[in-house]
Protein backbone atom coordinates (compact mmCIF):
# COMPACT_ATOMS: atom_id res chain seq x y z
CA UNK A 1 0.00 0.00 0.00
CA UNK A 2 1.23 3.46 -0.82
CA UNK A 3 2.14 5.51 2.24
CA UNK A 4 1.18 9.10 2.97
CA UNK A 5 4.70 10.20 2.15
CA UNK A 6 4.04 9.38 -1.53
CA UNK A 7 1.40 12.14 -1.44
CA UNK A 8 3.94 14.45 0.17
CA UNK A 9 6.34 13.81 -2.70
CA UNK A 10 3.69 14.37 -5.36
CA UNK A 11 2.42 17.51 -3.60
CA UNK A 12 5.92 18.97 -3.65
CA UNK A 13 6.77 18.06 -7.27
CA UNK A 14 8.27 21.03 -9.06
CA UNK A 15 6.19 20.13 -12.12
CA UNK A 16 2.94 20.27 -10.14
CA UNK A 17 0.56 22.89 -11.58
CA UNK A 18 0.64 26.14 -9.63
CA UNK A 19 -2.01 28.62 -8.52
CA UNK A 20 -1.61 30.71 -11.68
CA UNK A 21 -2.03 27.61 -13.85
CA UNK A 22 -5.46 27.04 -12.31
CA UNK A 23 -6.36 30.72 -12.29
CA UNK A 24 -5.56 31.11 -15.98
CA UNK A 25 -7.35 27.89 -16.94
CA UNK A 26 -10.51 28.24 -14.87
CA UNK A 27 -11.23 31.99 -15.04
CA UNK A 28 -11.61 34.52 -17.85
CA UNK A 29 -9.97 37.93 -17.91
CA UNK A 30 -7.87 37.62 -14.78
CA UNK A 31 -6.37 40.99 -13.89
CA UNK A 32 -3.67 40.82 -11.26
CA UNK A 33 -3.42 43.49 -8.56
CA UNK A 34 -0.37 44.17 -6.47
CA UNK A 35 0.71 45.34 -3.05
CA UNK A 36 -0.54 45.49 0.50
CA UNK A 37 -0.60 49.34 0.65
CA UNK A 38 1.59 49.11 3.74
CA UNK A 39 5.01 47.81 2.84
CA UNK A 40 5.36 46.18 -0.55
CA UNK A 41 4.25 43.56 -3.04
CA UNK A 42 4.87 39.96 -2.07
CA UNK A 43 5.21 37.88 -5.20
CA UNK A 44 4.56 34.67 -3.28
CA UNK A 45 0.91 35.75 -3.23
CA UNK A 46 -1.01 36.57 -6.40
CA UNK A 47 -4.48 38.02 -6.53
CA UNK A 48 -6.94 39.99 -8.56
CA UNK A 49 -10.32 40.01 -10.25
CA UNK A 50 -11.69 37.66 -12.89
CA UNK A 51 -14.80 36.00 -14.31
CA UNK A 52 -15.92 32.56 -13.27
CA UNK A 53 -18.25 31.91 -16.22
CA UNK A 54 -20.57 34.92 -15.88
CA UNK A 55 -19.83 35.79 -12.30
CA UNK A 56 -17.31 38.43 -11.18
CA UNK A 57 -15.02 36.98 -8.51
CA UNK A 58 -11.87 37.77 -6.57
CA UNK A 59 -9.16 35.15 -6.97
CA UNK A 60 -6.08 34.65 -4.82
CA UNK A 61 -3.27 32.17 -4.78
CA UNK A 62 -0.05 31.31 -3.05
CA UNK A 63 2.33 30.96 -5.95
CA UNK A 64 5.33 28.67 -6.25
CA UNK A 65 7.76 28.87 -9.15
CA UNK A 66 8.64 26.14 -11.60
CA UNK A 67 12.19 27.27 -12.31
CA UNK A 68 14.90 28.30 -9.87
CA UNK A 69 14.68 31.86 -11.16
CA UNK A 70 10.94 32.01 -10.68
CA UNK A 71 11.17 30.32 -7.30
CA UNK A 72 13.57 32.99 -6.09
CA UNK A 73 11.11 35.65 -7.25
CA UNK A 74 8.22 33.79 -5.58
CA UNK A 75 10.27 32.99 -2.45
CA UNK A 76 9.44 29.30 -3.10
CA UNK A 77 5.82 30.05 -2.31
CA UNK A 78 6.49 31.12 1.28
CA UNK A 79 4.70 34.42 1.89
CA UNK A 80 5.96 37.26 4.02
CA UNK A 81 3.49 39.29 6.14
CA UNK A 82 2.86 41.66 3.22
CA UNK A 83 1.63 38.69 1.19
CA UNK A 84 -1.06 37.88 3.76
CA UNK A 85 -1.88 41.57 4.06
CA UNK A 86 -2.26 41.88 0.29
CA UNK A 87 -4.56 38.87 0.38
CA UNK A 88 -6.62 40.48 3.14
CA UNK A 89 -6.78 43.78 1.28
CA UNK A 90 -8.12 42.06 -1.82
CA UNK A 91 -10.58 40.00 0.20
CA UNK A 92 -11.92 43.15 1.87
CA UNK A 93 -12.20 44.68 -1.60
CA UNK A 94 -14.19 41.61 -2.68
CA UNK A 95 -16.47 42.08 0.33
CA UNK A 96 -17.07 45.73 -0.54
CA UNK A 97 -18.11 44.88 -4.08
CA UNK A 98 -19.96 41.67 -3.22
CA UNK A 99 -17.65 39.31 -5.10
CA UNK A 100 -17.16 35.73 -3.92
CA UNK A 101 -13.58 34.75 -3.13
CA UNK A 102 -11.65 31.75 -4.42
CA UNK A 103 -8.23 30.97 -2.92
CA UNK A 104 -5.66 28.52 -4.31
CA UNK A 105 -3.26 27.39 -1.61
CA UNK A 106 0.18 25.95 -2.17
CA UNK A 107 2.83 26.72 0.41
CA UNK A 108 5.22 24.82 2.61
CA UNK A 109 4.54 27.55 5.17
CA UNK A 110 4.80 31.22 6.02
CA UNK A 111 8.37 32.46 5.55
CA UNK A 112 10.45 32.21 8.74
CA UNK A 113 12.81 35.12 8.03
CA UNK A 114 14.11 38.07 10.04
CA UNK A 115 12.10 40.62 8.04
CA UNK A 116 8.99 38.48 8.36
CA UNK A 117 9.33 38.52 12.14
CA UNK A 118 10.09 42.26 12.20
CA UNK A 119 6.98 42.98 10.15
CA UNK A 120 4.76 40.71 12.25
CA UNK A 121 4.23 37.38 10.51
CA UNK A 122 2.21 36.21 13.49
CA UNK A 123 0.03 39.31 13.48
CA UNK A 124 -0.56 39.10 9.72
CA UNK A 125 -1.75 35.50 9.92
CA UNK A 126 -3.83 36.16 13.04
CA UNK A 127 -5.53 39.17 11.43
CA UNK A 128 -6.53 37.09 8.41
CA UNK A 129 -8.05 34.37 10.62
CA UNK A 130 -10.15 36.94 12.45
CA UNK A 131 -11.21 38.97 9.40
CA UNK A 132 -11.94 35.98 7.17
CA UNK A 133 -14.28 34.55 9.80
CA UNK A 134 -16.52 37.59 9.28
CA UNK A 135 -16.24 38.40 5.56
CA UNK A 136 -19.73 39.01 4.19
CA UNK A 137 -19.14 37.20 0.89
CA UNK A 138 -18.94 33.47 0.09
CA UNK A 139 -15.49 31.92 -0.10
CA UNK A 140 -13.87 28.67 -1.17
CA UNK A 141 -10.26 27.64 -0.76
CA UNK A 142 -8.60 24.79 -2.60
CA UNK A 143 -5.33 23.26 -1.44
CA UNK A 144 -3.63 22.41 -4.71
CA UNK A 145 -0.23 21.26 -3.42
CA UNK A 146 1.15 21.85 0.05
CA UNK A 147 -1.02 23.28 2.79
CA UNK A 148 1.66 24.23 5.27
CA UNK A 149 0.36 25.12 8.71
CA UNK A 150 -0.63 28.67 9.70
CA UNK A 151 0.78 29.95 6.42
CA UNK A 152 -1.95 28.00 4.59
CA UNK A 153 -4.70 28.49 7.18
CA UNK A 154 -4.23 32.26 6.84
CA UNK A 155 -6.02 31.99 3.47
CA UNK A 156 -8.24 29.01 4.26
CA UNK A 157 -10.81 30.28 6.78
CA UNK A 158 -13.46 29.92 4.08
CA UNK A 159 -16.99 28.52 3.74
CA UNK A 160 -15.63 25.49 1.91
CA UNK A 161 -12.16 24.00 1.94
CA UNK A 162 -11.32 21.52 -0.79
CA UNK A 163 -8.20 19.57 -1.63
CA UNK A 164 -6.77 18.04 -4.76
CA UNK A 165 -6.36 14.31 -4.31
CA UNK A 166 -2.59 14.35 -3.88
CA UNK A 167 -2.25 17.57 -1.96
CA UNK A 168 -1.43 17.67 1.75
CA UNK A 169 -2.50 19.87 4.65
CA UNK A 170 -0.74 19.73 7.99
CA UNK A 171 0.38 21.48 11.14
CA UNK A 172 4.02 21.13 10.07
CA UNK A 173 6.14 19.35 7.47
CA UNK A 174 6.58 15.66 8.26
CA UNK A 175 10.31 16.36 8.62
CA UNK A 176 9.67 19.10 11.19
CA UNK A 177 7.07 16.96 12.96
CA UNK A 178 9.52 14.06 13.28
CA UNK A 179 12.29 16.31 14.46
CA UNK A 180 10.13 17.96 17.15
CA UNK A 181 8.46 14.84 18.48
CA UNK A 182 11.13 12.22 17.89
CA UNK A 183 14.21 14.44 17.57
CA UNK A 184 14.86 12.71 14.25
CA UNK A 185 13.94 14.39 10.95
CA UNK A 186 14.77 11.23 9.03
CA UNK A 187 11.60 9.63 10.39
CA UNK A 188 9.51 11.89 8.12
CA UNK A 189 7.91 8.94 6.35
CA UNK A 190 6.63 7.52 9.59
CA UNK A 191 5.48 10.98 10.65
CA UNK A 192 3.52 11.42 7.42
CA UNK A 193 1.63 8.21 8.21
CA UNK A 194 0.50 9.32 11.68
CA UNK A 195 -0.18 12.97 10.82
CA UNK A 196 -3.37 12.44 8.77
CA UNK A 197 -2.23 14.91 6.15
CA UNK A 198 -3.64 13.35 2.98
CA UNK A 199 -6.77 14.65 1.29
CA UNK A 200 -8.73 11.48 2.04
CA UNK A 201 -7.71 11.44 5.71
CA UNK A 202 -8.72 15.09 6.05
CA UNK A 203 -12.04 14.43 4.32
CA UNK A 204 -12.75 11.74 6.95
CA UNK A 205 -11.75 14.14 9.74
CA UNK A 206 -14.10 16.77 8.31
CA UNK A 207 -11.31 19.29 7.78
CA UNK A 208 -12.20 19.48 4.07
CA UNK A 209 -15.52 19.00 2.28
CA UNK A 210 -14.39 17.74 -1.07
CA UNK A 211 -11.49 15.94 -2.72
CA UNK A 212 -10.85 16.64 -6.40
CA UNK A 213 -9.56 13.71 -8.42
CA UNK A 214 -6.19 13.75 -10.14
CA UNK A 215 -4.70 11.66 -12.90
CA UNK A 216 -2.66 8.66 -11.81
CA UNK A 217 0.71 9.85 -10.47
CA UNK A 218 -0.49 13.42 -10.01
CA UNK A 219 -2.35 16.19 -11.85
CA UNK A 220 0.76 17.23 -13.79
CA UNK A 221 0.07 14.13 -15.90
CA UNK A 222 -3.32 15.44 -17.03
CA UNK A 223 -3.77 19.03 -15.93
CA UNK A 224 -6.86 19.60 -18.09
CA UNK A 225 -8.73 16.76 -16.38
CA UNK A 226 -8.25 18.12 -12.84
CA UNK A 227 -8.65 21.79 -13.82
CA UNK A 228 -11.89 21.17 -15.75
CA UNK A 229 -13.28 19.00 -12.97
CA UNK A 230 -12.42 21.67 -10.41
CA UNK A 231 -13.97 24.39 -12.55
CA UNK A 232 -17.27 22.54 -12.91
CA UNK A 233 -17.45 21.96 -9.15
CA UNK A 234 -16.51 25.57 -8.38
CA UNK A 235 -19.23 26.96 -10.65
CA UNK A 236 -21.89 24.86 -8.93
CA UNK A 237 -20.67 25.52 -5.40
CA UNK A 238 -20.23 29.28 -5.83
CA UNK A 239 -23.80 29.40 -7.23
CA UNK A 240 -25.05 27.53 -4.17
CA UNK A 241 -23.16 29.73 -1.71
CA UNK A 242 -24.22 32.95 -3.48
CA UNK A 243 -27.85 31.87 -3.14
CA UNK A 244 -27.58 31.65 0.63
CA UNK A 245 -28.59 34.57 2.88
CA UNK A 246 -25.41 36.13 4.22
CA UNK A 247 -26.41 35.69 7.88
CA UNK A 248 -26.83 31.97 7.36
CA UNK A 249 -23.54 31.77 5.52
CA UNK A 250 -21.71 33.44 8.41
CA UNK A 251 -23.44 31.23 10.98
CA UNK A 252 -22.43 28.13 9.08
CA UNK A 253 -18.87 29.35 8.64
CA UNK A 254 -18.61 29.93 12.38
CA UNK A 255 -20.08 26.52 13.10
CA UNK A 256 -17.73 24.90 10.59
CA UNK A 257 -14.62 26.00 12.49
CA UNK A 258 -16.30 25.91 15.92
CA UNK A 259 -16.77 22.16 15.60
CA UNK A 260 -13.08 21.25 15.41
CA UNK A 261 -11.61 19.59 18.47
CA UNK A 262 -11.81 16.31 20.34
CA UNK A 263 -12.18 16.26 24.10
CA UNK A 264 -14.24 14.70 26.84
CA UNK A 265 -16.10 16.53 29.57
CA UNK B 1 20.49 -2.11 6.54
CA UNK B 2 23.29 0.25 7.60
CA UNK B 3 26.70 -1.43 7.67
CA UNK B 4 28.20 -1.76 11.10
CA UNK B 5 31.94 -2.12 11.46
CA UNK B 6 33.19 -3.10 14.85
CA UNK B 7 35.77 -0.50 16.02
CA UNK B 8 39.30 -1.56 16.90
CA UNK B 9 40.58 -1.74 20.47
CA UNK B 10 42.42 1.60 20.45
CA UNK B 11 39.35 3.45 19.25
CA UNK B 12 37.29 1.78 21.94
CA UNK B 13 39.83 2.66 24.63
CA UNK B 14 40.00 6.31 23.69
CA UNK B 15 36.19 6.42 23.43
CA UNK B 16 35.93 4.93 26.94
CA UNK B 17 38.24 7.53 28.43
CA UNK B 18 36.28 10.26 26.63
CA UNK B 19 33.08 8.94 28.12
CA UNK B 20 34.65 8.76 31.60
CA UNK B 21 35.80 12.35 31.33
CA UNK B 22 32.41 13.43 30.13
CA UNK B 23 30.76 11.60 33.01
CA UNK B 24 33.02 13.36 35.50
CA UNK B 25 32.23 16.70 33.94
CA UNK B 26 28.53 15.96 34.28
CA UNK B 27 29.04 15.11 37.94
CA UNK B 28 30.66 18.39 38.84
CA UNK B 29 27.52 20.45 39.29
CA UNK B 30 26.11 17.74 41.51
CA UNK B 31 29.03 18.11 43.92
CA UNK B 32 28.31 21.77 44.37
CA UNK B 33 24.58 21.20 44.11
CA UNK B 34 22.53 23.97 45.60
CA UNK B 35 20.37 23.13 48.61
CA UNK B 36 16.73 22.35 47.91
CA UNK B 37 15.61 25.55 49.61
CA UNK B 38 17.74 27.61 47.22
CA UNK B 39 17.47 28.46 43.56
CA UNK B 40 19.99 29.55 40.94
CA UNK B 41 19.12 32.32 38.51
CA UNK B 42 19.81 31.17 34.94
CA UNK B 43 20.62 34.75 33.94
CA UNK B 44 23.02 36.05 36.60
CA UNK B 45 23.80 32.65 38.21
CA UNK B 46 23.14 34.15 41.61
CA UNK B 47 22.14 31.47 44.14
CA UNK B 48 19.55 32.61 46.62
CA UNK B 49 16.87 31.34 48.99
CA UNK B 50 13.64 30.39 47.21
CA UNK B 51 11.67 32.61 49.59
CA UNK B 52 13.47 35.64 48.20
CA UNK B 53 11.83 34.95 44.83
CA UNK B 54 8.54 36.07 46.38
CA UNK B 55 5.09 36.03 44.85
CA UNK B 56 6.31 37.94 41.81
CA UNK B 57 9.05 35.38 41.15
CA UNK B 58 11.70 37.89 40.19
CA UNK B 59 15.44 37.37 40.75
CA UNK B 60 16.43 39.72 43.62
CA UNK B 61 19.79 40.42 41.98
CA UNK B 62 19.22 40.85 38.22
CA UNK B 63 15.40 41.20 38.11
CA UNK B 64 15.00 38.26 35.72
CA UNK B 65 11.41 37.04 35.53
CA UNK B 66 10.85 33.41 36.42
CA UNK B 67 7.83 31.84 34.75
CA UNK B 68 4.61 31.88 36.76
CA UNK B 69 2.23 28.96 36.64
CA UNK B 70 -1.46 29.64 36.12
CA UNK B 71 -2.27 29.46 39.84
CA UNK B 72 0.46 31.94 40.75
CA UNK B 73 -0.61 34.23 37.93
CA UNK B 74 -4.26 34.25 38.95
CA UNK B 75 -3.30 34.95 42.58
CA UNK B 76 -1.22 37.88 41.39
CA UNK B 77 -3.79 39.45 39.10
CA UNK B 78 -7.31 38.65 40.33
CA UNK B 79 -8.82 40.18 43.44
CA UNK B 80 -8.43 37.76 46.32
CA UNK B 81 -11.06 35.06 46.26
CA UNK B 82 -12.78 36.48 43.18
CA UNK B 83 -11.72 33.88 40.62
CA UNK B 84 -14.38 31.37 39.61
CA UNK B 85 -13.18 28.75 37.18
CA UNK B 86 -15.12 27.85 34.03
CA UNK B 87 -15.06 24.58 32.08
CA UNK B 88 -12.71 22.89 34.51
CA UNK B 89 -13.51 19.34 33.46
CA UNK B 90 -12.39 19.30 29.83
CA UNK B 91 -10.00 16.49 29.05
CA UNK B 92 -7.85 15.85 25.99
CA UNK B 93 -8.56 12.96 23.63
CA UNK B 94 -6.31 11.59 20.94
CA UNK B 95 -7.62 12.64 17.51
CA UNK B 96 -4.65 11.22 15.56
CA UNK B 97 -4.25 8.15 17.79
CA UNK B 98 -0.76 9.45 18.35
CA UNK B 99 1.37 6.89 20.19
CA UNK B 100 1.62 7.48 23.97
CA UNK B 101 -0.29 10.79 23.86
CA UNK B 102 -2.83 9.71 26.52
CA UNK B 103 0.00 8.60 28.82
CA UNK B 104 1.79 11.89 28.32
CA UNK B 105 -1.37 13.84 29.18
CA UNK B 106 -1.98 11.70 32.28
CA UNK B 107 1.59 12.26 33.44
CA UNK B 108 1.36 16.02 32.94
CA UNK B 109 -1.98 16.14 34.75
CA UNK B 110 -0.48 14.35 37.71
CA UNK B 111 2.61 16.56 37.73
CA UNK B 112 0.80 19.90 37.44
CA UNK B 113 -2.61 19.22 38.96
CA UNK B 114 -4.07 20.79 35.80
CA UNK B 115 -6.33 19.18 33.21
CA UNK B 116 -4.59 20.94 30.33
CA UNK B 117 -2.54 24.03 29.46
CA UNK B 118 -5.07 26.78 30.12
CA UNK B 119 -7.23 27.85 33.06
CA UNK B 120 -10.25 30.05 32.33
CA UNK B 121 -12.73 31.77 34.59
CA UNK B 122 -14.35 34.97 35.75
CA UNK B 123 -12.84 37.33 38.29
CA UNK B 124 -12.60 40.93 39.37
CA UNK B 125 -9.48 43.05 39.06
CA UNK B 126 -9.63 46.09 41.31
CA UNK B 127 -13.37 45.48 41.43
CA UNK B 128 -13.73 45.37 37.63
CA UNK B 129 -15.33 42.16 36.37
CA UNK B 130 -13.57 40.34 33.53
CA UNK B 131 -13.19 36.93 31.98
CA UNK B 132 -9.65 35.68 32.53
CA UNK B 133 -7.71 33.03 30.63
CA UNK B 134 -4.25 32.01 31.78
CA UNK B 135 -2.03 29.63 29.87
CA UNK B 136 0.39 27.47 31.82
CA UNK B 137 3.82 26.73 30.38
CA UNK B 138 4.27 23.91 32.89
CA UNK B 139 1.79 21.79 30.91
CA UNK B 140 3.45 20.64 27.68
CA UNK B 141 4.86 24.14 27.14
CA UNK B 142 1.29 25.45 26.95
CA UNK B 143 0.87 24.01 23.48
CA UNK B 144 -2.59 24.50 21.98
CA UNK B 145 -4.64 21.38 21.38
CA UNK B 146 -8.39 20.81 21.40
CA UNK B 147 -8.84 21.51 25.12
CA UNK B 148 -6.94 24.81 25.07
CA UNK B 149 -8.78 25.86 21.90
CA UNK B 150 -12.19 24.86 23.26
CA UNK B 151 -11.73 26.49 26.67
CA UNK B 152 -10.55 29.76 25.15
CA UNK B 153 -13.39 29.69 22.61
CA UNK B 154 -15.90 29.15 25.41
CA UNK B 155 -14.27 31.93 27.43
CA UNK B 156 -14.77 34.31 24.48
CA UNK B 157 -18.35 33.12 23.99
CA UNK B 158 -19.07 33.55 27.71
CA UNK B 159 -17.60 37.06 27.60
CA UNK B 160 -19.65 37.96 24.52
CA UNK B 161 -22.85 36.58 26.03
CA UNK B 162 -22.34 38.36 29.35
CA UNK B 163 -20.97 41.56 27.78
CA UNK B 164 -17.68 41.25 29.65
CA UNK B 165 -14.15 42.21 28.77
CA UNK B 166 -11.67 39.34 28.42
CA UNK B 167 -8.01 39.20 29.39
CA UNK B 168 -5.80 36.38 28.17
CA UNK B 169 -2.33 35.78 29.56
CA UNK B 170 -0.71 34.09 26.58
CA UNK B 171 2.31 31.84 26.63
CA UNK B 172 2.88 28.88 24.39
CA UNK B 173 5.36 26.84 22.47
CA UNK B 174 2.75 26.79 19.67
CA UNK B 175 0.53 24.05 18.35
CA UNK B 176 0.06 20.73 20.14
CA UNK B 177 1.90 18.58 17.61
CA UNK B 178 0.33 15.35 18.89
CA UNK B 179 -3.09 16.64 17.76
CA UNK B 180 -1.83 17.57 14.30
CA UNK B 181 -4.27 19.32 12.00
CA UNK B 182 -6.93 19.44 14.75
CA UNK B 183 -4.56 21.66 16.68
CA UNK B 184 -4.13 23.95 13.63
CA UNK B 185 -7.90 24.32 13.40
CA UNK B 186 -8.01 25.66 16.98
CA UNK B 187 -6.30 28.81 15.69
CA UNK B 188 -9.23 29.51 13.38
CA UNK B 189 -11.78 28.50 16.01
CA UNK B 190 -10.50 30.80 18.78
CA UNK B 191 -9.92 33.67 16.32
CA UNK B 192 -13.51 33.39 15.05
CA UNK B 193 -14.78 33.57 18.63
CA UNK B 194 -12.52 36.59 19.23
CA UNK B 195 -14.02 38.21 16.11
CA UNK B 196 -17.56 37.86 17.51
CA UNK B 197 -16.49 39.33 20.84
CA UNK B 198 -14.85 42.22 19.03
CA UNK B 199 -17.89 42.84 16.83
CA UNK B 200 -19.98 43.14 19.99
CA UNK B 201 -17.84 46.15 20.91
CA UNK B 202 -16.20 44.43 23.86
CA UNK B 203 -12.65 44.80 25.14
CA UNK B 204 -10.02 42.12 24.65
CA UNK B 205 -6.62 42.50 26.30
CA UNK B 206 -3.81 40.07 25.64
CA UNK B 207 -0.84 39.90 27.95
CA UNK B 208 2.09 38.23 26.26
CA UNK B 209 4.38 36.36 28.62
CA UNK B 210 7.48 34.27 28.13
CA UNK B 211 7.34 32.50 25.68
CA UNK B 212 4.55 33.34 23.22
CA UNK B 213 5.30 31.67 19.89
CA UNK B 214 3.98 29.76 16.89
CA UNK B 215 0.28 29.20 16.37
CA UNK B 216 -0.69 31.13 19.48
CA UNK B 217 1.18 34.22 18.27
CA UNK B 218 -0.39 33.68 14.84
CA UNK B 219 -3.89 33.69 16.28
CA UNK B 220 -5.52 35.09 19.43
CA UNK B 221 -2.33 36.41 21.10
CA UNK B 222 -1.91 39.07 18.41
CA UNK B 223 -5.61 39.96 18.23
CA UNK B 224 -6.09 41.97 21.42
CA UNK B 225 -7.48 45.49 21.21
CA UNK B 226 -4.64 46.18 23.59
CA UNK B 227 -1.52 44.05 23.56
CA UNK B 228 0.45 44.14 26.79
CA UNK B 229 3.69 42.32 27.39
CA UNK B 230 5.89 41.43 30.32
CA UNK B 231 9.47 42.74 30.03
CA UNK B 232 11.95 40.57 28.14
CA UNK B 233 9.33 37.95 27.20
CA UNK B 234 10.12 35.95 24.06
CA UNK B 235 7.45 36.73 21.45
CA UNK B 236 7.57 35.54 17.87
CA UNK B 237 6.04 33.37 15.18
CA UNK B 238 8.89 31.19 13.86
CA UNK B 239 11.29 29.65 16.35
CA UNK B 240 14.65 31.33 16.76
CA UNK B 241 16.53 28.28 15.50
CA UNK B 242 14.29 28.02 12.45
CA UNK B 243 14.98 31.64 11.55
CA UNK B 244 18.70 31.15 12.15
CA UNK B 245 18.52 28.13 9.87
CA UNK B 246 16.86 30.24 7.17
CA UNK B 247 19.40 33.06 7.25
CA UNK B 248 22.37 30.84 8.16
CA UNK B 249 23.60 33.16 10.88
CA UNK B 250 23.20 33.88 14.58
CA UNK B 251 20.55 36.33 15.68
CA UNK B 252 21.10 39.08 18.23
CA UNK B 253 19.88 38.44 21.80
CA UNK B 254 17.14 41.04 21.58
CA UNK B 255 15.52 39.35 18.54
CA UNK B 256 11.88 38.48 19.31
CA UNK B 257 11.89 40.00 22.79
CA UNK B 258 9.01 42.09 24.11
CA UNK B 259 11.19 45.15 23.59
CA UNK B 260 11.82 44.11 19.94
CA UNK B 261 8.07 43.73 19.40
CA UNK B 262 7.40 47.12 21.01
CA UNK B 263 10.02 48.69 18.74
CA UNK B 264 8.42 47.10 15.66
CA UNK B 265 4.92 48.13 16.60
CA UNK B 266 3.36 44.85 17.69
CA UNK B 267 3.02 45.50 21.41
CA UNK B 268 1.15 48.47 22.90
CA UNK B 269 2.88 48.58 26.25
CA UNK B 270 5.34 46.67 28.40
CA UNK B 271 4.15 46.36 31.98
CA UNK B 272 6.14 44.98 34.90
CA UNK B 273 4.77 42.24 37.09
CA UNK B 274 4.39 44.59 40.07
CA UNK B 275 2.34 47.05 38.06
CA UNK B 276 0.27 44.51 36.11
CA UNK B 277 -2.89 44.32 38.28
CA UNK B 278 -3.11 48.10 38.64
CA UNK B 279 -2.50 48.69 34.94
CA UNK B 280 -5.11 46.10 33.93
CA UNK B 281 -7.57 47.61 36.40
CA UNK B 282 -6.97 51.08 34.96
CA UNK B 283 -7.45 49.89 31.38
CA UNK B 284 -10.64 48.04 32.38
CA UNK B 285 -11.95 51.17 34.12
CA UNK B 286 -11.33 53.43 31.15
CA UNK B 287 -13.44 51.02 29.09
CA UNK B 288 -16.18 50.66 31.69
CA UNK B 289 -16.29 54.39 32.34
CA UNK B 290 -15.96 53.93 36.11
CA UNK B 291 -13.08 56.29 36.73
CA UNK B 292 -12.68 55.62 40.44
CA UNK B 293 -14.26 52.21 40.35
CA UNK B 294 -17.55 53.67 41.58
CA UNK B 295 -20.57 51.57 40.63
Amino acid sequence: MAGAFDNVKIARKVTRPTALDYINHIFDGFTEFHGDRLFGDDKAVVGGIAWLEHRAVTVLGIQKGKTMEENIKRNFGSPNPEGYRKALRLMKQAEKFGRPIINFINTSGAYPGVGAEERGQGEAIARNLLEMAELKVPSISIIIGEGGSGGALAMAVTDRVWMLENSIYAILSPEGFASILWKDASRAKEAADVMKLTANDLLKLGVVEKVIKEARGGCQNDFGFTANLLKSKLVIEIDTLCAMPIEKLLEERYARFRAFGEFSE
Amino acid sequence: MPKFKFPDVDTLKSRMSELKQAAQKDKKPEEEAIPSTSIKCPSCENVFDKKELGMLKICPKCARYFRLNSKERIRLVADEGSFEELDSTLNAKNPLNFPDYEEKIAKMQEKTGLKDAVVTGVCTIGGEKAVLGVMDSGFMMASMGSVVGEKLTRAFEYATENKLPIIIFACSGGARMQEGIVSLMQMAKVSAAAAKHSKAGLLYITVLTDPTTGGVTASFAMLGDIIVSEPKALIGFAGRRVVEGTIKQKLPDEFQTAEFQLEHGFVDIIVTREEMPIKLRDILRIHSGRKDGAR
